[in-house]
């Protein structure tokens, strides 16, 4: 399924015209329609208002790697449904139908290739899988990509972008913060960056962990970016959330982040980064 | 003692006993035999329920009120503690108390969530959840530890890390990442023991331990039932469900590797003899510390590490 497929089966707000070339995007924004193929052109970005859409990981890979050249890593085989996990679905059949959707086996997918020239290793989560959660294979994908970075003495990129952890995995999810951070210490005693570039949404464990320990912390505008949900914050302090709450740009503000990056930019800012972080007898 | 909701047939046995004996002739005989009898039947009724408590049933035991908190487990084993406060940037969280101490004849830092006992502590302590310079507190003491070659200990109580704006502006995300990242980096031993409630990232913020114990009628968890419950089953009271759905209990933890050992508690949960459950949890504790004290900084962190990395 080729991506605009997928999107044009997954995204309400494209609206059908008779051919391919008459797509349009309704921003849900500002409510601006572009053509698709003017929208894509511009990195899923509204022209009119800038606001940044949710993309997997072959789109970003397509906007980071030279040319969109990218080698995809295997995603590490893990232990499927280890709790039998049950509520008014199985786990089993939700993962079944995310896998359907997304034609991805889970929802964190690394790949390597060169940024302006410089050898890196990506990571990219998928909102669209089960919002990105985190469980075993997002754990794995993540301990595999440091890995791969490591043998390419490459620094490890990585998109995050999940609702928290994968609640069906019960505590084995819980336990993939520590063992994130793990995989995070020994890039760091390979003295390889560990960059983040938090995308909409993301929260919760995975914030807490990984989204919140790299050398360097970047953002796309506008995303949503806290541990705890908006909605548990409003039960407890019974009061209305300030303006701008969460976003990447009240954490600019806060001390939490480094930048706030423009999707056309981050391409840019990336091989800066590398390249005045990866030590010179490294990157030969 | 207050009684939980499964537990009415034995607080109504117990009940019966006490009218019993009030309205009876001190030392009659028959009376005697029948209170024997009614106390029989509820320790019996006592054992068998705890024999076979539901996880969600156990959730319940370990929020219990009267269930032992930190300031009794120091009380109890920690001869000389001596507490340290602050995270020297912004305050002092008092959701989290830590310091110096000896565990049976070893010094070490003790550092844990206390909930409070009635309304003026809970206040106090927040009910156990822990803000950003609680966790920054924590970090504190684990690194202060780590530099004079003590062992850390770590008791984790907490429904979860507080939910505010104020925690969240100031980095709540943050500092339990850097939290989990202090325990793994330690080069002296991590204990961890799960006392009453694990609650997610602001539990495993302290427990990312060599050795993780737990109470035998602990619960500790991704999300906590109710909130799992309402996302998935889209109301709360499917609590129960949730909780049996997850594998909260320290049974479970064990067989999927997540927990290292079981503490025993007292027939009837640790509320219902608290000296008793502290002296076991102390004594764990004890052999525990006793067992990785003479590992090198560098064994003790990559056991911690390669534990972490083969979950799964
Ligand atoms: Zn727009």
């Amino acid at each position: 399924m080729s991506w605009i497929d997928k999107v044009r089966n997954s995204i309400p707000f494209i609206v059908k015209r008779e051919t391919p070339e008459n797509l349009w995007y309704k921003c849900p924004q500002c409510g601006a329609m572009t053509f698709l193929k003017e929208f894509e052109e511009n990195q899923s970005v509204c022209p009119k208002c800038q606001f940044h859409a949710r993309i997997g990981a072959d789109k970003r890979f397509d906007q980071i790697f030279d040319s969109g050249v990218h080698t995809p890593l295997p995603a590490p085989a893990v232990r499927e449904d280890p709790l039998k996990f049950r509520d008014t679905k199985r786990y089993v059949d939700r993962l079944k139908a995310a896998r359907t959707a997304t034609g991805e086996t889970d929802a964190l997918l690394n790949a390597k290739g060169e940024i302006e020239g410089r050898r890196a290793v990506v990571g990219v989560q998928d909102f669209a899988f089960m919002g990105g959660s985190m469980g075993l294979a997002v754990g794995a994908a993540f301990v595999a990509g440091v890995e791969a970075a490591i043998a390419e003495k490459a620094p490890y990129i990585i998109f995050t972008a999940a609702g928290g952890a994968r609640m069906q995995e019960g505590i084995l999810s819980l336990m993939q913060m520590p063992k994130t951070t793990v995989a995070i210490q020994m890039l760091r005693e390979a003295g390889l960056p560990y960059i983040v570039v938090m995308t909409d949404p993301t929260t919760g464990g995975v914030t807490a962990s990984y989204a919140m320990l790299g050398d360097v912390q970047l953002a796309e505008p506008g995303a949503l970016i806290g541990f705890a949900g908006q909605r548990v914050i409003e039960q407890t302090i019974r009061e209305k959330l300030p303006e701008g709450f969460q976003r990447s740009e009240y954490l600019l503000d806060h001390g939490m982040l480094d930048m706030v990056t423009h999707r056309h930019q981050l391409r840019e800012t990336l091989a800066k980064l590398i390249a005045y972080l990866v030590p010179e007898a490294i990157a030969a | 003692m207050t009684f939980l909701d499964f537990e009415k047939p034995i607080a109504e046995l117990n009940a019966r006993v006490a009218e019993l004996r009030e309205t009876a002739d001190a030392g009659a005989i028959d009376i005697e035999q029948q209170v024997a009898s009614l106390e029989a039947k509820a320790d019996k009724m006592l054992r068998d329920t705890y024999a076979k408590l539901t996880p969600w049933q156990k959730t319940q035991v370990a929020r219990h009120a009267q269930r032992p908190h930190l300031r009794d487990y120091i009380a109890g084993f920690v001869a000389d503690f001596m507490p340290l406060a602050g995270d020297r940037a912004f305050a002092d969280d008092k959701a989290i108390i830590g310091g110096l101490g000896r565990i049976g004849e070893r010094r070490v830092m003790v550092i844990g969530h206390e909930k409070g006992d009635d309304t003026a502590t809970r206040l106090k302590h927040n009910f156990g959840m822990a803000k950003p310079e609680g966790y920054r507190k924590a970090i504190r003491l684990m690194e202060l530890a780590d530099r004079f070659r003590l062992p850390v200990v770590t008791l984790v109580d907490t429904s979860g890390a507080f939910p505010g704006v104020q925690a969240e502006e100031r980095g709540q995300a943050e500092a339990i990442a850097r939290s989990t990242e202090t325990c793994l980096q330690l080069g002296v031993p991590l204990i961890a023991a799960i006392v009453g409630e694990g609650g997610s990232g602001g539990a495993v913020a302290l427990a990312a331990a060599n050795r993780v114990l737990m109470f035998e009628h602990a619960v500790y968890s991704v999300i906590s039932p109710e909130g799992c419950a309402s996302i998935l089953w889209r109301t709360a009271e499917k609590a129960a469900d949730a909780a049996d759905a997850m594998k909260v209990t320290a049974q479970d933890l064990l067989k999927l590797g997540v927990v290292d050992r079981i503490v025993p508690e007292p027939l009837g949960g640790a509320h219902r003899a608290p000296a008793v459950a502290i002296a076991a949890l102390g004594a764990a504790l004890g052999e525990e510390i006793d067992a990785l004290v003479a590992l090198d900084t560098a064994t003790v962190r990559q056991q911690r590490r390669a534990k972490f990395l083969a979950v799964g």
